[in-house]
Formats: structure tokens, sequence, C-alpha cells
């Protein structure tokens, strides 16, 4: 028998917390402070987890994933923070518009898909928005220990910049900032150029950033390892459809503004989760039988594996079709 | 017999694949040998990448059988060293002034490989990143995990450990940081009770 507790139900194990603050820093992002309800120490985290934070919004639970961005080291507070989406499914907005201090919500213990490799020599930090959270712990992270890192941040303008002023402040030869509004621009192609040996580069930001820092990284001869990156992705509403599960046997329907985890979540089926992403592949799920197009939108099974129509990400990607049957 | 198919193994017995061109701010390639025809190979997929290389040859008791055509090929630099021991400094000091983009070939023995491959990776490289093709001798670099001591161009298996005299079993079981298979006594239980060597995959 293993000395680990079972898990009963799917997603890492929960935390109960109250909002200790809550922090406007610009038009749309805020910042949320948490400490434990039961007055207890937060496990440590590894610079670059995230965390489920779980709202009840009028009875439709809502499960959306952060970056954890407060010091790894302080466990007496995790923190995030939080772009308002309003075109979103409305997490983001519940957060921004129902959620003060005092609040009780519930984490998820930290997950982390995007750690530093500590082996690096020197750490590239490449943000593009939001993107900056995981950044935030990790420059955290690196500078007690004294490691070599750099960071180029993009945003859309100065009023936008979230921590910008203060990164810049803090680590005026480190941090460097670029503003959209000014036709600044990350000159990537330089920045790889003659870095040392054992560089790791991290990027986190829009897919089309993603995108092209792999695909230069690669073309300037830098291996896949010393490149890193994270996108969340929301699920986005879609055509409503039905699943049979065949597990379970029962038939559900999938909402507009649903996502087919959340559909299956509703019906009371306890289905394998983490990220809620699709980016840590935990919920990958079989397809017994399909009549009708996916629409894969993970980053977590590859292009033959999508094409192949046996798998199915539930947490973002849908269906449309006449029939689709999950082992489930 | 100059390339050589091993046989399947377990997990830790490194797998060589093909050189390929790939893209790079600077090629660094490493050979011995007969590994020197693997560049050879290469060369004639990207002529241009060749010329851009810095390419380090040890030619071993071969003589100058294959010098003149590596230099034929026109590349960046050429040096020919005696041993991979005459070499390994030059090796640090290229990969100390080295940045991000180095592509790394290796080519030749499993010894010379599994010990270049090593001072790359102390230089921050991982393993999965350099490319490895192997020709000639399949004799393997072994560390007696009793006395520790590493016998060079082991070709039977068991052999007698050159440091301590042990009868060692040569297993698959390897190791990325010391370049080198592992070397277990096989008459511990029974003295002298030792297996007639044989060539190893013969």
């Amino acid at each position: 028998m293993s000395a680990a507790p079972q898990k009963t139900k799917a997603g890492a194990e929960k935390i109960d917390v109250t909002v200790s603050a809550v922090v406007p820093l610009n038009e749309l992002v805020t910042r949320f402070e948490f400490r434990r309800t039961d007055g207890r120490p937060f496990p440590p985290f590894s610079a670059g987890a995230h965390t489920v934070v779980e709202m009840n919004d009028d009875g439709r639970t809502r499960l959306n994933p952060y970056s954890l961005m407060s010091d790894p080291a302080d466990t007496s507070t995790y923190a995030i923070s939080v772009r308002r989406d309003d075109q979103g499914r409305g997490g983001s907005l519940y957060l921004h518009t129902h959620v003060g201090v005092g609040d009780r919500l519930t984490l998820s213990y930290p997950v982390n898909l995007f750690p530093l490799d500590l082996r690096g020599r020197k750490h590239v930090f490449l943000a593009g928005g939001i993107g900056i959270t995981p950044f935030m712990a990790m420059i955290a992270h690196l500078d007690r220990m004294g490691g070599a890192w750099e960071l180029h941040y993009a945003c859309r303008s100065k009023a936008l910049g979230t921590y910008a002023e203060d990164l810049m402040q803090a680590h005026p030869t480190r941090a460097h900032v670029y503003y959209d509004d000014q036709n600044q621009r990350i000159a990537l192609e330089d920045l790889l150029d003659g870095q040392p040996l054992g560089t790791h580069v991290y990027v986190c930001g829009p897919k089309g950033m993603i995108d092209w820092v792999h695909t230069t990284a690669a073309a300037h001869g830098w291996p896949d390892e010393n490149v890193h990156s994270e996108e969340f992705l929301a699920p986005q509403p879609g055509t409503p459809f039905e699943v049979y599960l065949s597990r379970s046997d029962i038939t559900i329907q999938v909402g507009e503004s649903e996502s087919l985890l959340e559909a299956i979540e509703r019906c009371g089926v306890d289905a394998p989760f983490l990220c809620r992403g699709g980016a840590c592949g935990q919920c990958e799920t079989d397809v017994v039988e399909a009549e009708g197009t996916f629409e894969h939108r993970d980053h977590w099974l590859d292009d033959d594996e999508h094409a192949s129509g046996k798998k199915i990400m539930p947490c973002v990607s849908r269906f449309d079709g006449k029939k689709l049957v999950l082992d489930r | 017999m100059s390339r050589f198919q091993f046989p399947e193994s377990i997990r830790s017995r490194p797998i060589y694949g093909t050189l390929e061109p790939r893209p790079g701010k600077a090629h660094l390639m490493i050979a011995d040998v007969e590994g020197a025809e693997a560049l050879l190979d290469l060369a004639a997929l990207d002529a241009d990448l060749v010329r851009r290389a810095h390419i380090i040859y040890i030619p071993k008791g071969t003589g100058e059988t294959h010098i003149e055509t590596l230099r034929a090929l026109g590349p960046a630099q050429l040096h020919v060293a005696p041993s991979f021991e005459a070499s390994v400094q030059r090796i640090r000091r290229v990969l100390s002034d080295a940045h991000m983009g180095l592509q790394i070939y290796l080519a030749g023995t499993e010894g010379l490989m599994g010990r270049s491959q090593a001072e790359a990776m102390q230089a921050g490289i991982p393993h999965s990143a350099i490319q490895t093709e192997h020709r000639g001798s399949v004799a393997r670099r072994v560390q007696c995990v009793h006395c520790k001591g590493i016998t060079e161009d082991v070709l039977t298996d068991p052999f007698v450990c050159a440091h301590c005299g042990l009868n060692l079993f040569v297993r698959d079981h390897y190791s990325r940081r010391l370049a080198a298979f592992q070397g277990v006594c096989i008459d511990a239980e029974d003295p002298g009770n030792v297996p007639e060597p044989v060539e190893l995959y013969k």
C-alpha cells in the first residue's frame, strides 16, 4: 500500500483561502492576495507554478488557472494577478466584480507546468502583457539564488504595463520594457545572438509571440530543450453538442458557453484535470466513436493525434457533428 | 565494418544516429578514425556547413588516410590531434568561447563520442541536442565499479580491469557523466570461475 493518501476526487488537492488584499494595478489588471483560512502556512511552490481558483458564481462552479506571482519563499501569502477579459466566459470578470477582502475561495495546490530549468547558466524571460505573472515569481527566486537572468517585457502602453515600472526600478539593468504604442519591439534575433552556452529562454504571452520565439530560436540553432513556453487557453464558446460517455453510460449536452470538461463535471462524472487550459495533458480522453469534426485547441496532443480523431482534451476542445462517444 | 547496427538493449545504452545538417551560428565537429567518413557524408549533404565548421580529428593509429580528404572539404579550422586527451584542452576552450546556437557533431568510436558529449554537457548543452554517428570500432570505455578505474578500448567480455585486475563482466549500463559502461566482477562468489572471454558483438 502506498503511503500517500489516495485521492478520491479529480484535480489537485485543495486549500481554503480568505482574500487578504485586492489591489487594482491598472484599468485591466488587479492583484488578489490570499491567506489560508485555517491560519497555517501555504505549501511552498516552485516559481512558474499555477493554481486553479474555484469560484461559486451563483451556483455555477468556475475553475480558472492563474500563475502564482508572489515570492515563492513567502508561505504566508499566495498572490495572482488577473486581467479582466470582458469578452471571456466570465471567470476573470467575476473575480474583478464580485470578490473582495474577507471573501472565501478555494485554491488548488500549486501545479508547475512552466518550471525554471535550474541547470541553466542564464535565464532569459520574454513576457507579453499579462504573461509577466510567472516571471514575477521566477525573478524573486533567482534573485535570492543569485542566478543570472534578464527580462524583456512587451506591453501595450505605459498605462497597461502591469508591474513594468516596479520591475525597471528594482532591476534597472536586467528588466527591459517595450511599449507597443511607442512602436518599441523586442529585438529577438539580436537578443538570441551571443547568449552564453547553457542559456534558457522562457516565453509567456499570446500564441503568436510563443510561436515566434520557438521558430526564431530553432532557426538560430537553439535546442528545443532550452526554449520553454506557457500559454493558458480559456475554453472558447461554440455550438452546443451532444456526447455519450460510454463508461458512465450517460448522454450529456454541452452548452454554448461551457467547456466539454465542465459539462462532464456538471453531470456528476468525476473526470481528471489539472490545468484546465490545454497544457498539462491530465484530462486526455479516448474517443470511442465520432461522426463529425473536432475543434482541437490544446497544446498537448501533437498534429498526428489531432488528425487521428482518437483523442480529445475536453478542457478546451469541442466537437461539431452528429455523434461523439467518449471513453469516460 | 565501418557502420555497425547495435542490437536493442536497455534504456541506459546510448543510441547513435546519422549526422544531419542543422541550422546554427557555429559548428563544432569532433571525429576519430573512421568517424571522418561520417563528416564526408555530412559534407555531401551540405558542403557549405562543413566549410564553416571547426573540425577536431583524432586519427589514432590510422595515419594520414583521412586527413587530406578532410582538409579538402575546406573547413574553417581543422585540428589534428594524436589523442582525445591531447585535444581536450582545445575542446574546452572552444566550448568556453562558444555561444548559444553552437551545433555539435560527433562521429567515430563510442569512447570519443561519449567523452566529447560529457564535455559539451558540462558546458551547458543538453545531451539530446548533440548529434552522434557511430563509425569504426565497437570497443568500449568501461569503468570498474569496484576500483573506479577506467579501461579504454575494451573488446572482450569478460575482461581484466587494467587497474585492479578483477575479472569484469561488461554491462550495457552506461554513465553519460563518466562516458563509460559499467564493469562488474564476474567471479566474486566463486573466484577463478571465469567464462571464456568472447569478442563484443561477435
